[in-house]
């Protein structure tokens, strides 16, 4: 069995928040993360795809089909966005990287078998990098 | 049980295409992977044992470097996969084929002191890579 994973980048910007809590409690939970206009990152997600190479091209994974997969499913949504106002799985969900590699996630899940009708890939899971210092990893 | 992991580098160039293809369908297919160009190849080789009591080790890092430059990065470094590295001349040398044949090429040198080769992580370029355990 192979795993290829492949590396895309979007920028996008949140704000860690919750209305559960008071101004003191967010401030004291989420510190800088929930200064009133929010903040950017330099987004690096890791999409990992395994599976057995296909005979004919040698590759686990159509790298074009994988890669428009990916830009309609993940960077039009997120690249340069608002995550808290522009994506409205962020309504009420928080927007810390753990949530948002759970929602990358099901993205990619719900339309796998659209983009790869002929069965074949697995989507194994993805990691992203929220900065160069921070990353979270999904197995799925 | 531990595992170690050692890095080592080579450059070579390769183009992909099915010879039972096309020229158009290959480069339908294939994109610009189609034409020959180079890629610095940075490959990760894990090795999994339990530590000798005795050296504190669980394989000489130094023997693992030798067999990684003797089964890989001599035979390909500066090279052309396609043309002069078999069995990249029929095996159309993915990042998945190539991982496959670092395997091949590591799992019996490496299996003879009880440690075991665990993991070949090969990158092709920085943002592509590929995991591979073994067959099966």
């Amino acid at each position: 069995m192979h795993e290829i994973g492949k590396r895309y980048r979007f920028s996008a910007s949140h704000r860690l928040h919750s209305d559960e809590f008071s101004e003191a409690e967010n401030v004291r939970v989420f510190g800088k993360c929930a200064n009133p206009y929010g903040h950017g990152h330099n987004y690096v997600v890791e999409v990992r795809v395994e599976g057995d190479p296909d005979p004919a091209t040698g590759w686990v994974a159509d790298r074009a089909r994988l890669d428009r997969l990916v830009e309609e499913q993940i960077i039009q949504r997120l690249d340069r966005a608002d995550m808290n106002c522009d994506i409205p799985e962020f309504g009420e969900l928080v927007p810390t990287t753990e949530n948002l590699s759970i929602v990358i996630g099901r993205w990619l899940q719900q339309s796998w078998a659209g983009a790869f009708p002929d069965g074949g890939p697995r989507l194994a899971g993805l990691r992203i990098e929220e900065t160069p210092r921070n990353s979270f990893e999904l197995t799925l | 049980m531990v595992v170690i992991t050692r890095k080592a580098e080579f450059s070579a160039s390769h183009f992909l295409q099915n010879p039972d293809w096309s020229p158009e369908r290959n480069k339908e297919v294939f994109g610009l992977e189609a034409r020959p160009h180079g890629h610095n190849y940075v490959l990760e080789v894990s090795v999994a044992g339990e530590v000798d009591p005795v050296n504190g080790m669980i394989l000489d890092l130094k023997e693992l470097k030798q067999v990684i430059n003797r089964e890989v990065v001599d035979p390909w470094d500066h090279r052309f996969l396609n043309h002069e590295a078999p069995p990249f001349d029929t095996v159309n040398p993915t990042v998945e084929n190539v991982a496959a044949e670092v395997w091949k090429r590591l799992e019996s040198a490496i299996g003879a002191g009880g440690a075991r080769l665990d993991k070949v992580r090969l990158y092709e370029t920085s943002d592509l890579f590929c995991d591979y355990r073994g067959p099966g």
